[in-house]
């Protein structure tokens, strides 16, 4: 027996020092194998005497499933090193920046336009657009801007000729959009404007919302209520909103939006000249005029009209001090918006 | 129009400070732009009589004067060439503070002692740059307070007047509505109506009774030329932004301001004969006010007299019939010409005048008798003369208006109810006068200076502004809530530009208006359209595609040191084809130098065609039908021959593709190559909505085939005709390799193609493929001579 236990304890210390599977396999085969030690040692049990042969057998299993056990520990200990050895060979290092082929975007102005949008398609506005090269019509006529009133002078209008210019305003579209439908309208209409006008606070292109309302009770009430409403929704800040009474042929009542300078918030600065008050947009109630020259009944339906410009919009949301940023496309710029 | 404060208190005085009297007039619709002080603060200036002057004895330029304050004498120090004997100055006293820094000290100047300074009209602030001392009337109280006798505590208010507020381009038309919003009292200046002296008129005739309905005309004889402008005038007209002229010219303005009436004064002796006001006649001339001369026409109401146009009417004077410092009579004239004929001429001219302002938003009608009578008072008063009598021309005067106002239509415009009480003693205050009523509402007299009231709206607008923007309530709109179909097969401008950036493309927005040479460079073969009046040369005219925006781009960041750029633009392009203006939104872009930005693991290789080419395609992706566009070989002026494809879908050319031509990229001085693409959106329209193919279960079966053919043969035509041969069971027909070199002869080159193969209920075999391969190989030998490698 004493050599049972001196080969099994030779045999498990063999299997722990193999160093690989090769070496383990030639282990189990010179043991285990159909000539292996452990094998013959059970073959020649016949030789011993029969009272024996029970317990020396079953001395000879303890031995083999010992070592079988012992084997595939190791088998799996080699595996677990193997793969180890495999994975820190593998190692990189995942600071190293990742490969990219360079991403694009928005400008900040179509970032904005498309926030304002979002919000009155929330409310169940329809967006609209129209052409940039209008007719006199639907720039000045259509909107109660007669020929010859003070207030053309005020737009400083790109003419191609008499009756043909480039739009001042994206009102002209509220007047197609009245032309061609049947109220209630609930739309807005983003664009390009132009006006002849180039200085440090004047670009002769830039952007506008033009928003319009009409059903058959609407009411000054509503437009502060949905102007203040926006105002919140787009500054994502609760600021005082102030309604004042100003002009716009096309509307009457008619309002200068003032919000709480979003700088500062009211205590004055810079931006907002010190006043602690941003000029935002023009609102009104649309002209009776307006609308019956669009063929809608002025008796039966009402509505509210808004024009905002986009450009300031942008600037004051994202601190853009110089209006010029927006239209040399500098990709120093526009690489800040994504 | 800028206006003081304390003339507009004169006129009206409600108990609010100046800072709440802004905040009134503005949030009433009357914007105070701005306000500044009419002079520097300073205290311890007095009314000084120099008493006696003599020379100082050791400086040329210096005079040391005796100056009584009314109690004492002072020795003072004074270099002013104007310095005398006699006059009344302002006497900065010892302690005296001028501004934030000077305090007036004892100070020795060249040995001799001063006992304060005496002040120029600079010093006070109350203009940028005097030369001498500031002259004070004779009349001057010795030793009153500077500040306070000249009323300088006092600021000039600029006041932003929208379009239709004419009627308060003048002091009293401000204080009318100061009192509507704080229901104070006006008090008006009195002055008398001026009876003749001397019995001479001039005629006058109006021959444009529609441009001309009223105007009056006066002779005065005899004004002192050697007048002067008052002090207490000539300051009202500074602190409301006008310069002194001469008191006759002072005058007119002074009663402009004041009533909002404009005047104008002929030198009498420059007339000849009759006064007529009538249109001009086609070429006349006449030197205005100013020595520019223009050449009139029928649409220009005119003052003539017998001979010749004097001037143009309620604009400007002609300067022959100008008043000088050597007139002694004038012909005053004070009228009401309609809006209509005044509005737009003065611009058409390139002139801008405060009478033609005022007159083309409206003027009181019955202003001018008014503004006569002040005239003539304050002539009088100034410069003395005879005055003869008013001559009174009068055509058709506009008709009185009455306006309708429903109650009903109050609440529903404003969301709120305003008692009848209300409603009437707010009008009433605008002088809006009730004239009937009954059960639905009232009837109003629209008074004669309100040029912008004339329907209910406009009285609604009325009551509002007038009970407060602020007072009124807020809600939120209520609305019905119909569904709205959008159709899917719609691709928006916003999914085009969200394709875009993530295929790393940055989008850009450039002016619609671009250089006219540039244009003619890379734009559509048409003639753009032009502007009539652009800002600049290089914005003259209408882009017909998107590219010299985005060229121009392209120079300005590589000027920047940028080294790489993928941009886009959408927008409207504006073509003029057999004079019809299509106006179209076209998506435009353009890379330019490497593929990777600088990186560890990018490879080097610059961008070149089938990169843009690749990401329209994904861009067409957006569509589902990209099948549907082919790229066709063919030459555009902006375009690199050889490089250049033309987009098409159904048979219409919807875009472009190409290298910049290399002539461009010598001409714009642009290093490396630059790709420009171009597609109508509308091609995008409509997009296929998928229909869902059943998944076959079976295996799928690839084979690859390499062929030869000449080098013309066009990858698109030999894979549509392996399309057509192969059969509905193809699936997959990829293009993985394309080579010419080694082994291949010249002029041709290898294209090796995966064909992958499946059926929709059983597994393919040999027997299905061999054939349809044979057939394709066929195909291609006889349609492309093309052999199998």
């Amino acid at each position: 027996m004493d050599s049972l236990n001196t080969l099994t304890q030779q045999a498990l210390s063999a299997v722990l020092a193999s160093g690989s599977h090769e070496e383990l396999e030639n282990l189990r085969v010179h043991y285990l194998g159909k000539k292996g030690i452990l094998t013959e040692q059970l073959k020649s049990l016949g030789a011993l005497p029969a009272a024996e042969r029970p317990s020396a057998g079953a001395a000879i299993n303890v031995a083999k499933v010992q070592l079988q056990e012992a084997i595939s520990q190791r088998k799996d200990a080699l595996d677990a090193a193997e793969s180890a050895r495999k994975l820190s060979a593998e190692k990189i290092d995942v600071s190293l920046p990742g490969r990219i082929s360079g991403a694009g975007g928005l400008h900040p102005v179509s970032r904005t336009i498309e926030r304002i949008e979002n919000i009155f398609i929330a409310a169940g506005f329809e967006v609209v657009e129209g052409p940039e090269i209008e007719d006199d019509y639907h720039n000045f006529s259509a909107l109660n801007i007669p020929e010859s009133h003070p207030a053309r002078a005020m737009h400083d209008t790109f003419y191609f000729d008499a009756n043909t210019l480039l739009r001042t305003h994206t009102s002209t579209v509220q007047v197609r959009v009245m032309e061609t439908g049947k109220p209630p309208f609930r739309v807005i209409c983003p664009g390009r404007v132009y006006r002849c006008d180039s200085d440090m606070t004047h670009t002769p292109m830039f952007h506008q919302v033009e928003g319009l309302l009409i059903d058959e009770h609407v009411s000054f009430a509503d437009l502060k209520g949905l102007i203040a409403d926006f105002l919140k929704a787009f500054f994502e800040a609760d600021l005082a909103v102030r309604f004042r009474p100003s002009y716009f042929p096309f509307t009457e009542p008619s309002a200068e939006v003032d919000v709480q300078c979003v700088v500062c918030k009211g205590t004055g600065c810079r931006v907002c000249k010190q006043t602690g008050w941003l000029e935002i947009m023009g609102c009104g109630m649309v002209h009776p005029k307006v609308l019956a020259s669009s063929n809608v009944d002025p008796e039966k339906y009402s509505g509210l009209a808004f024009g905002m410009g986009v450009d300031r919009l942008t600037m004051l949301r994202y601190q853009i001090k110089d209006l010029r940023l927006l239209f040399e496309n500098d990709m120093r710029f526009l690489r800040q918006f994504h | 129009m800028k206006f003081s404060e304390r003339w507009l208190r004169e006129w009206v005085n409600p108990a609010i400070g100046s800072d709440e009297l802004k905040h009134l007039l503005t949030m009433a619709g009357l914007e105070i732009e701005s306000s500044e002080a009419v002079a520097i603060d300073f205290s311890g200036i007095v009314v000084g009589n120099v008493l006696a002057v003599s020379q100082h004895p050791d400086a040329d330029k210096l005079q040391v004067c005796t100056v009584s304050d009314g109690e004492n004498q002072f020795q003072v120090v004074c270099g002013a060439p104007n310095v005398r004997a006699g006059l009344n100055v302002p006497f900065a006293k010892l302690g005296a503070k001028l501004g934030n820094e000077l305090v007036i000290k004892k100070a020795k100047l060249r040995g001799i002692e001063s006992f304060g300074m005496l002040c120029s009209a600079a010093e006070l602030g109350i203009v940028e740059a005097a030369v001498g001392l500031l002259e004070l009337p004779e009349s001057a109280p010795v030793g009153r307070d500077v500040r306070d006798y000249l009323g300088l505590d006092d600021q000039s208010f600029e006041v932003n007047l929208t379009p239709n507020r004419g009627d308060c381009l003048g002091l009293a038309g401000l204080a009318r509505e100061v009192a509507v919003l704080t229901r104070t009292q006006i008090t008006p200046p009195q002055f008398k109506s001026i009876a003749q002296v001397v019995d001479e008129q001039r005629p006058v005739t109006i021959e444009s009774p529609a441009g001309c309905p009223r105007y009056l005309g006066r002779v005065i004889r005899n004004i002192n030329p050697h007048a002067e402008t008052p002090l207490w005038m000539s300051e009202k007209l500074r602190r409301s932004g006008l310069r002194n002229i001469d008191p006759v010219v002072d005058i007119t303005n002074y009663v402009l301001l004041e009533l909002g009436q404009p005047m104008h004064a002929f030198d009498l002796a420059k007339l000849d004969g009759g006064i007529r006001i009538r249109q001009a006649l086609a070429n006349e001339q006449l030197v205005l006010l100013d020595g520019k001369q223009i050449t009139l026409d029928p649409e220009v109401l005119v003052i003539a007299d017998q001979s010749k146009v004097i001037a143009m009417a309620g604009i400007m004077g002609g300067l022959q019939s100008a008043v000088g410092p050597l007139t002694t009579d004038v012909f005053l004239e004070s009228a009401f010409f309609s809006p209509a004929a005044i509005a737009g001429r003065a611009r058409r001219f390139g002139l801008h005048t405060d009478a033609g302002h005022r007159y083309e938003r409206g003027v009181d009608y019955n202003l001018p008798a008014c503004a006569m009578d002040r005239a003539t008072a304050l002539l009088l008063e100034i410069a003395g003369g005879q005055p003869g009598p008013v001559t009174v021309c009068e055509a058709q005067l506009p008709a009185t208006i009455t306006v309708r106002l429903r109650r009903q239509r109050i609440s529903r415009v404003l969301g709120v109810e305003i008692s009848d009480a209300d409603v009437e003693s707010i009008l009433a205050r605008l002088g809006i006068q009730k004239t009937a009523m009954d059960g639905e509402g009232w009837h109003f007299q629209i008074p004669s200076w309100r040029f912008d009231l004339s329907i209910e709206a406009d009285l609604i607008e009325e009551l509002a502004r007038v009970w407060g923007y602020d007072n009124l309530p807020v809600t939120t709109p209520a609305a019905r809530l119909p569904l709205h179909s959008k159709p899917e097969s719609h691709i928006s401008v916003r999914q085009v530009k969200q394709r875009l950036a993530s295929l790393g493309y940055q989008e850009v927005i450039t002016y619609s208006f671009v250089d006219a040479d540039l244009e003619a460079a890379v734009g559509e073969p048409t003639t753009p359209v032009s502007l009539a009046n652009p800002i600049s040369q290089d914005m003259a005219v209408m882009r017909t595609n998107l590219w010299s925006g985005l060229l121009r781009a392209l120079k300005y960041n590589q000027n920047r040191q940028m080294t790489r750029l993928k941009m886009f633009e959408a927008g409207l392009t504006f073509i003029n084809k057999n004079n019809v203006l299509r106006q179209d939104i076209k998506v435009g872009y353009m890379m330019w130098g490497a593929k990777n930005s600088e990186q560890w693991c990018g490879s080097n290789d610059q961008f070149d065609f089938y990169d843009l080419k690749g990401d329209i395609q994904s861009l067409l992706g957006l569509t589902l039908a990209a099948d549907e566009f082919e790229f066709i070989a063919d030459v555009h002026k902006a375009l690199q021959p050889g490089q250049t494809a033309r987009v098409v879908r159904g048979g219409q050319s919807v875009g472009w593709v190409g290298a910049l031509h290399p002539s461009l990229h010598q001409a714009l001085d642009i290093p490396g190559k630059v790709f420009l693409a171009e597609l109508d959106y509308a091609a995008l329209q409509p997009a296929r909505i998928p229909l869902v193919e059943d998944l076959s279960r079976f295996p799928s079966v690839r084979r690859d085939l390499a062929l030869v053919v000449a080098n013309d043969i066009t990858a698109a035509s030999l894979l549509q005709e392996l399309r057509n041969s192969a059969g509905p069971d193809l699936k997959e027909l990829t293009l993985f390799d394309v080579y010419q070199g080694q082994n291949i002869e010249t002029g041709k080159k290898s294209l090796a193609l995966g064909l992958t193969f499946q059926h929709a209920s059983r597994t393919l075999a040999d027997a299905d493929i061999n054939p349809i391969i044979d057939s394709c190989i066929k195909a291609l030998e006889a349609k492309f001579n093309a052999e199998l490698r």
